[in-house]
């Protein structure tokens, strides 16, 4: 009797939800077991976990909608009464856009680049039969100035491409909102967003949801954010429940060992470093100014110090030039102006100039090691080939050290003979580190390299970079934009924006506490895991 | 230094500030015309280095070497090939494309041969290009069902046999069994436009045929290739029918390889005829280029294969700009 008093309340009852996933061979398996998911009108629940925890397959099937090589296996879910596991491909189709929506987490990609933005809104509604194009468009104009874009009136009638990735994703979001749907997906919205849009972004949609009482379930792999955004959470892994509760129960006192777990990874902090006792710096970067195709100019008179066994960071959004600055010192990009020094002596501008010995000196890790990684060659060639390279050894001698480096890694032995499809992300990532230590380099520049990394795997990287640098006395250049990974690893900080220097220093000077404006406002622009924190930001401005 | 370098460079960038479609579209038109040039050395070239002398070929065995001298001093023949290529080219830019054998003027023979070949591509084009489309849309709106299969093998089953076969088949069946449709394709310039089409049907099936393929599984493939971008799923999740999502959100990005598609076998309707003229006894510039081969006609040859070169080149440089202005990051620049 209880159950159907839930249900009646209930916008959406999903029970025992499974999901079946064909692998390479054809193979059905299990990806989601069993899940359960309750939601009431106008209430908005997060789902957080890491990849591979099935959020995003959950989240589409609370729109009955399974991705190409997926499918819906088991269990109800009753969105209104309907069962859209059972429901027709028509009485789905009815649902999706009108009753149910989905913001998707890349809205660059999720645009049709061909269509009008304003042309996209009206589709839904046109299509459903809600309102007419005209009414549609008026409409969409007051939506894109209720979530504050820029030019409300004429933004729609530009193509995707003519517009920031952080007013697309709020295009995205009056999109779904076009046909005032009782449910919304969000799907990671502001992953791919820098920290300052991010916070306008999560305020515009916590905004409207509010306003037109819609539910949602919002999707992320980032606490802090589904701290700001949810009533409820739940915590998914393997596609399994973990726990679910209130958001302030969920982050003042989780209960399962897991949740505390990823709680717990936000706390990483590096010990003060010692001053610097060399007055010789490994890496020196003098004056650079650089630019693309001899236009505008991406770095200007950008100068820096990297010290043996030190770690810089460098932060800033996207757009800052900080990728710009590791191409620039690995002669990717020769500069307009300017030097890069290497242990006091001046390297060539183009990598192609430089000997070899400089060559090996300076080594990279890439920020996506699913495409740094050749995928038709094993572990063992891939690590082994820039010691044979560079240091000249015979391939047995490579062989073994490639082992060694892997234990050193962390990872079994038998990863020599894999290729990189056959690794996990977090393990790819150790196989890049693992190919730019094989060099022997003594400064490795570090491009995001746990961006697109989960939680628990960032971390670890993090402390095997640490640990490796203390062992082999490595310097690091590490650019990043997340003030967690800084505040775990770096000893100095150089700060970016629109390609010039802001602020400089040890971590201390720069940071604790933020010395220069936009350090302020980058800091505190990064979401805080207590719930009210986006509440008292947008309060505080005002 | 640098500064001044830079600021100059915006300071020209801004004299030119055309608009980038405009200047792309400018300098595929460039590239075309140096091409053509390449194109117009190796063709006048390269008939020269055929053995055969012209004034004795126009001339007839019996001519006297005086006759055949003074003849070769008319034409120009004895002055260096530099300066004939000069001549030949200036006079192609003027329209005058010098005289065949038979003492005509090359451009009032080619006038009306051209016509004829552009009339049968286009004809088979207007059938062809909608129908592939179509076909393309079907086979991937269907995927992987029957229809697409039976698409797919008719498609290439048709572009499997040599075109004069499909000819010879289509005579075989409409022609001889059913004598629905004349054998010989011959058309005449005063001719009403109706009895035109009827005439040139068979060989604008023909070409219909053996062209199709191409088309039909570069639209089929393309689009198919964009179903699983993000923005077809966000058109899904919208509720959109199928058909609707392919006509207006798959197909408008898959443009720019169809076009190229089309183009090419546009160019192929109208360069790579000639065998389906001879079948026809069509009177095109594809059947008029066999004919002056095996004449040794050499200024026709030349002058018939410099259209074609000029055609092909000119299609490809329309596919290059219709993709870009099909793609709206060029059209529609930040």
């Amino acid at each position: 009797m209880t159950d159907m008093a839930i249900r009646q309340d209930n916008l959406l009852t999903v029970r025992g939800l499974k999901i079946e996933a064909r692998n390479a061979e054809g193979d059905w398996h299990e990806i989601v077991h069993g899940v359960d998911l309750d939601l009431k009108r106008g209430e908005v629940l997060g789902l957080i976990g890491e990849s591979g925890a099935g959020k995003s397959t959950i989240g589409l099937a609370a729109m009955g909608f399974a991705r190409p090589g997926c499918r819906i296996s088991g269990g109800s879910i009753l969105f209104d009464g309907i069962d859209l596991a059972s429901a027709s491909e028509r009485t789905k189709r009815a649902l999706r856009g009108a009753r149910i929506a989905y913001v998707a987490q890349s809205a660059a990609a999720a645009f049709n680049p061909a269509q009008r933005l304003i042309d996209q809104y009206a589709e839904g509604p046109v299509r459903h039969g809600v309102q007419s194009r005209a009414v549609a468009y008026d409409d969409a104009k007051q939506l894109y100035r209720r979530m504050q874009m820029p030019e409300p009136d004429t933004i729609g009638f530009r193509y995707p491409h003519q517009v920031s990735g952080g007013q697309l994703q709020r295009a995205m979001t009056a999109m779904a909102m076009s046909c005032r749907p009782d449910l919304i997906i969000f799907d990671e919205p502001t992953t791919a967003l820098d920290v300052t849009t991010q916070i306008e972004v999560l305020a515009s949609i916590k905004d409207v949801v509010r306003q037109f009482g819609t539910a949602a379930i919002y999707i992320t792999h980032d606490l802090a954010v589904v701290a700001q955004m949810a009533d409820r959470i739940k915590v998914l892994r393997y596609g399994c429940d973990v726990e679910e509760a209130a958001a302030s129960t969920m982050m003042s006192a989780p209960r399962e060992e897991y949740t505390r777990s990823l709680w717990a990874v936000r706390h990483m902090e590096k010990p003060a470093a010692a001053p610097v006792e060399e007055a010789m710096p490994v890496l020196s970067v003098r004056n650079v100014t650089a630019a693309y195709g001899g236009r505008r100019k991406v770095l200007e008179n950008v100068s820096l110090d990297v010290h043996r066994g030190r770690t810089v960071a460098v932060v800033g959004e996207s757009g800052s030039g900080k990728s710009t600055l590791a191409r620039v010192i690995a002669g990717l990009l020769p500069p307009v102006s300017g030097q890069v020094l290497m242990d006091g002596g001046v390297l060539a501008p183009a990598v192609a100039n430089r000997s070899r010995q400089d060559r090996q000196r300076i080594q990279m890790i890439y920020q996506m090691a699913d495409t740094a990684l050749n995928p038709r060659q094993t572990v063992r060639n891939i690590v082994g080939r820039p010691m044979e390279f560079f240091l000249g050894i015979s391939s047995a001698e490579a062989t073994a050290r490639v082992s060694r480096l892997l234990d050193m890694m962390e990872l079994p032995a038998d990863c020599a003979n894999r290729l990189p499809s056959e690794l996990s992300g977090g393990q790819k990532q150790r196989i890049g580190i693992a190919r730019a230590l094989a060099a022997e380099p003594q400064l490795v520049i570090c491009d995001e390299v746990t961006s697109a990394l989960d939680q628990l795997v960032a971390e670890g990287i993090l402390k095997l970079l640490m640990r490796l640098q203390q062992e082999m006395k490595l310097s690091f250049l590490f650019i990043t934009h997340e003030f967690a990974t800084v505040e775990a690893i770096a000893d100095d900080v150089v700060v970016m924006q629109h390609g010039k220097i802001v602020d400089q220093g040890t971590r201390q000077e720069v940071l604790h506490p933020p010395r220069a404006d936009y350090t302020k406002a980058l800091v505190a622009a990064v979401p805080q895991m207590n719930t009210g924190w986006l509440e008292q930001q947008l309060q505080g401005r005002s | 230094m640098n500064e001044t370098k830079l600021s100059r460079g915006e300071g020209l960038g801004g004299a030119l500030r055309l608009h980038p479609l405009l200047r792309m579209v400018l300098r595929r038109l460039g590239t075309g015309l140096m091409t053509l040039f390449v194109v117009s050395l190796i063709i006048f070239f390269g008939v020269s280095l055929l053995p055969g002398d012209f004034a004795q070929a126009m001339l007839g065995q019996g001519a006297t070497p005086a006759a055949v001298a003074s003849l070769r001093q008319h034409l120009g023949l004895n002055l260096p090939p530099s300066i004939r290529y000069v001549h030949w080219l200036g006079g192609m830019l003027q329209g005058d494309f010098g005289y065949s054998l038979a003492g005509t003027r090359i451009s009032s023979i080619l006038g009306e041969r051209l016509f004829n070949t552009l009339f049968l591509a286009a004809y088979a084009a207007v059938i062809s290009v909608p129908l592939a489309v179509l076909l393309g849309i079907i086979a991937a709106l269907y995927r992987n069902s029957i229809v697409d299969r039976l698409i797919n093998v008719v498609t290439l089953g048709a572009i499997s046999f040599p075109e004069f076969f499909v000819a010879y088949i289509l005579v075989l069946f409409f022609s001889v069994r059913l004598t629905l449709f004349p054998s010989l394709s011959q058309v005449s310039l005063g001719m009403p436009i109706w009895d035109r089409l009827y005439v040139c049907l068979l060989p604008a099936l023909a070409l219909t045929l053996v062209t199709m393929a191409h088309m039909m599984r570069m639209t089929r493939a393309t689009i198919m290739d964009l179903l699983s971008t993000s923005y077809i799923e966000t058109a899904r999740l919208k509720g959109i029918a199928p058909w609707r999502i392919i006509v207006q959100h798959a197909l408008p990005n898959a443009l720019a390889p169809i076009i190229n598609a089309i183009v090419i076998n546009i160019a192929y309707m109208i360069v790579g005829v000639v065998l389906v003229e001879v079948v026809f006894v069509y009177p095109g510039l594809g059947q008029l280029l066999v004919d002056s081969v095996s004449k040794r006609d050499l200024p026709l040859v030349q002058a018939a294969s410099m259209i074609f070169a000029a055609v092909f080149i000119l299609l490809n440089l329309l596919a290059d700009v219709l993709s870009i202005v099909t793609n709206p990051r060029l059209l529609h620049p930040r």
